[in-house]
């Protein structure tokens, strides 16, 4: 299957400290790639090269074309949607203001995505006119992903979205996001330190160490490899 | 054993030698040079000349000041025009009224601006950002007002005149004036840089930058904030004191908020967390509006802002805000020269041995 | 009491020009957390390009809309050229940016236009109405005022540009994330302000009488009544503007007259902010640490 999105020997910057050293990692079209690692381990860093939010060096290619040296809106409006860590959501604007800035770059089709958007979240059309801000971290989190998903991306990028959430509702995000995996034919490229639960959806895992990557491959052999067991899934 | 390479001492003294010598030494030799030059420099300007000078030096005292308040703390001051006013009406209501003499009005002058700065100091707490900015531009609008309506002090709209001091040691009355403050500025900087270098400074830098943990460690915000906003009213009222007895006239019109806005300029320019800025800062506020009016009469303040754009894009953090990093950069590349020297005498040794 | 309801109206309507260069200041202040000192000579140089157009013949409201337009890119100009260069550099060296900004223009005029007083003219006659309660003059420019707050409030509300402004103000890195160009919602919002200033400042020249001076106190009483009403709020502005009018007026009028008066007038308005130091309107900054 092919790559939609290549990432070859990128470095990435924080003003002048290297960070991320040289990376390989391809995501498959269609299937859903993991990063792993601890924190600090350059998972967050890698996302940001990817959309362009850091000082980067090597080829970043997303189908086809090149993506490292674009802005972030530029990125944004070639396909990609990114959801940040901490969801990022506009905490001053209602829901469905949020959701209409996510359908910023699609705006002929934004009215139609909106409501595919209320039929995947019906909690969020319960609370369209509500201020983002007064949303719990689990709606706020679905409000990120459907605000990425109304730029009809062909790549989502999840960064934590387990972050701060009760295991309840992880596992009913990570249900929706296999589901629109499914639906909307997206690639996702997710960054989590949930292990466990991560290598159970994914296709395939890159396991990060200080800004290296140390392990790769099927998800399946990632989790059943006995020292990333040990290390990162406990047991 | 033969002969062996020997460097000018071993280990790291090595490696942090700069041409032979110490960053304090080169320190000491740069400060002691910039003061013996400063020192013979009025002997070789005109009289003119030496009165810029003696102007700029005022101001650097008054950018000074700011720069505490400002560019240590954080507290952002558009009105201390104001607190150089008070200093020069105390300065000239002593001398006019009660007869005292000039060198001895400086110290009241700068006592009772203190006192000012904490009594202002302490509703200020209650301020922040344009806040503040605006509760400091009210006092800058109000000083020349206020200093025409208390007209029996002041003499109102006519300002006060004062009459020029005898110098001492035989010397010229500008010479003099300029070796005597130039004292009161190696003083200012001393007081500074003993209160900025130490526990207050970095109590204060604190404050400014994280307030919330300051607080959490223990720091007595209100305190050193009031503390730092009186002693930055001293130093700019003794400036103020200073400039009335150099000009030898006093009146409102001299203070506007101009004026206050000046200072924040030559502070900006100079560098606002910096000790060395107030110098460049006060040659600022001295030389570039006339060189402004050289350039172009008809619009001599579009050149003055022009000149403040093009400070600002090229060195945002100040003349000497930037050149620090730049020294420390420098500094940095000697030592690693040195160790790499350092380094491979060391294997020579070990080959020769 | 006739006196006193006079004062307040004529109050509303010096109020209005306040409200609206203070809507101009919050606008900058929320894109870019910068106090735009130059925002009154911006104004004072539109007018008098309206006043040039004026003179050369053009009817008054085509000189009026020419204006904006040309302020409107101009606020553009500006906010690429001059602001772009300190927008990540400390927040000092644009101030000082702006304040050299306001000597520019200020310097400028003089030597265009030179200092001479000139008189401008006001679309609407000076008679008085409703019993001589208020005259039509006042009475037109708080209407120009309240069109302009309503087509703004439409704007930023209604249409995908200003939610796209809005949300490049709060949350810039988000707005990127969906595609939005911060860059370019900051210009706009620099063009609408100085369009804004025009307004304000074509409003009132016919009473200040138009000189390079013209807006400095303008400027000072916007200001404050930004921060009376909460720097980031534009509610806010709008409603310090108004009572920041009538204070002014009835201070004037009743208690102290000429000089004095923007001291006073200022003392009150820090008074009200000793007791609500974020302004009636504004939002404390939640830090969090």
């Amino acid at each position: 299957m092919a790559a939609i999105l290549e990432l070859r020997a990128v470095k990435a910057f924080y003003g002048q400290s290297e960070v991320v050293h040289g990376i390989d990692v391809a995501v498959e079209e269609g299937g859903m790639t993991v990063l792993l690692g601890a924190n600090g381990a350059g998972k967050t860093t890698t996302l940001r090269a990817i959309c362009g939010m850091v000082r980067t060096e090597g080829e970043i290619v997303f189908a086809g074309k090149r993506l490292d040296r674009r802005a972030t809106e530029a990125i944004a409006g070639v396909g990609v949607a990114h959801v940040p860590e901490g969801r990022g959501t506009f905490i001053g604007l209602t829901v469905e203001e949020n959701l209409r800035l996510g359908g910023y770059t699609r705006a002929r089709r934004a009215q139609a995505n909106m409501q595919r958007m209320y039929a995947y979240f019906p909690i969020l059309a319960d609370r369209r006119r509500q201020q983002g801000g007064a949303l719990s971290g689990g709606e706020q989190q679905m409000l990120a992903i459907a605000r990425a998903l109304m730029m009809e991306p062909r790549l989502l990028v999840l960064d934590e979205p387990s972050f701060g959430l009760a295991p309840r509702i992880v596992e009913d995000i990570f249900a929706i996001v296999e589901r629109i995996r499914k639906e909307e034919k997206v690639s996702v490229l997710l960054v989590e330190q949930n292990a466990s639960l991560a290598l159970e959806l994914a296709d395939h895992a890159y396991l990060l160490e200080t800004g290296y990557v140390v392990a790769s491959g099927s998800a399946k052999s990632l989790a059943d490899d006995p020292q990333i067991r040990r290390s990162y899934l406990g047991y | 054993m033969e002969k062996r390479i020997t460097l000018a001492a071993p280990g790291q003294a090595a490696v942090d030698s700069y041409g032979g010598l110490t960053a304090d030494a080169w320190r000491w030799i740069g400060t002691l040079a910039l003061i013996a030059v400063a020192v013979a420099l009025p002997f070789t300007l005109s009289k003119y000349h030496v009165f810029e000078l003696t102007m700029v030096m005022i101001y650097a005292i008054a950018v000074l000041g700011l720069n505490i308040l400002t560019g240590y703390n954080g507290q952002i001051s558009l009105g201390h025009g104001g607190f150089f006013a008070a200093g020069a009406y105390t300065t000239a209501i002593l001398m006019h009224r009660y007869g005292v003499p000039y060198w001895a009005t400086i110290p009241p002058a700068g006592l009772i601006c203190f006192v000012l700065g904490v009594l202002f100091g302490l509703p200020a707490l209650r301020f922040e950002g344009p806040y503040l900015a605006l509760v400091t531009v009210a006092m800058a609008l109000a000083t020349p007002q206020l200093l025409k309506y208390f007209d029996t002090w002041t003499g109102g709209q006519q300002g006060i005149n004062l009459v020029k001091p005898t110098p001492a040691f035989g010397l010229d009355r500008d010479r003099w004036l300029y070796l005597l403050i130039l004292v009161v500025l190696l003083v200012a900087i001393r007081i500074a840089a003993n209160m900025l270098r130490g526990r207050t400074g970095r109590a204060l830098v604190a404050i400014r930058d994280h307030p919330i943990a300051a607080a959490a460690m223990g720091i007595d915000t209100a305190r050193y904030k009031t503390l730092a906003f009186g002693t930055s009213t001293m130093f700019t009222g003794v400036a103020g004191a200073l400039s009335a007895i150099v000009i030898g006239y006093v009146s409102p019109e001299s203070y506007s908020l101009f004026l206050s806005i000046s200072f924040l300029v030559g502070s900006a320019v100079g560098g606002i967390a910096t000790i060395g800025g107030a110098i460049v800062g006060g040659f600022f506020i001295q030389f570039v509006p006339n060189l402004a009016n050289d350039i172009s009469d008809a619009a001599p303040w579009a050149i003055y802002g022009l000149a403040m754009l093009l400070f600002m894009y090229a060195m945002p953090h100040g003349v000497v805000g930037s050149l620090g990093p730049w020294f420390a950069r420098l500094a940095q590349r000697i030592r690693l020269h040195n160790a790499a020297v350092k380094n491979s005498a060391d294997e020579y040794k070990r080959w020769e041995a | 009491m006739h006196e006193f309801l006079q004062q307040v109206f004529s109050g509303l309507a010096a109020g209005s020009i306040y409200a609206s260069v203070a809507l101009a200041l919050v606008m900058i202040y929320r894109s870019t957390d910068l106090v735009n000192f130059a925002q009154g000579e911006m104004a004072m140089f539109s007018t008098y390009i309206a006043w040039t157009l004026v003179n050369a013949g053009l009817p008054f409201w085509v000189a009026f809309v020419v204006t904006l337009v040309v302020s409107f890119i101009g606020g553009m100009v500006i906010e690429r050229v001059v602001i772009r260069p300190v927008e990540n550099a400390p927040v000092l060296a644009a101030v000082v940016v702006t304040i050299g900004l306001l000597l520019i223009f200020n310097s400028l005029a003089g030597w265009i236009y030179t200092y001479t007083v000139q008189d401008f003219p006001s679309p609407f006659p000076d008679r008085p109405l409703l019993g001589a309660l208020i005259t039509t003059r006042d009475l037109g420019v708080i209407a120009v005022t309240l069109v302009m707050l309503v087509l703004l409030f439409v704007f930023f509300r209604f249409t995908s540009t200003g939610l796209a402004m809005r949300a490049a103000a709060q949350n810039p890195v988000s707005a990127r994330l969906c595609g939005i160009r911060v860059g370019r919602m900051l210009a706009i919002g620099w063009g609408l302000a100085a369009a804004i200033g025009a307004t304000a400042g074509i409003m009132v020249a016919p009473v200040l009488f138009l000189d390079p001076n013209m807006m400095g106190g303008v400027l000072l009483y916007a200001f404050a009544s930004a921060l009376l009403g909460g720097i980031t709020s534009p509610v806010g502005a709008v409603v310090g503007g108004l009572i920041v009018g009538v204070t002014e007026n009835l201070v004037g009028t009743y208690l102290i007259a000429s000089q004095l008066k923007l001291t006073v007038a200022l003392a009150l308005i820090i008074l009200v902010l000793v007791f609500r130091p974020n302004g009636l309107f504004g939002t404390a900054i939640v830090r969090r640490v």
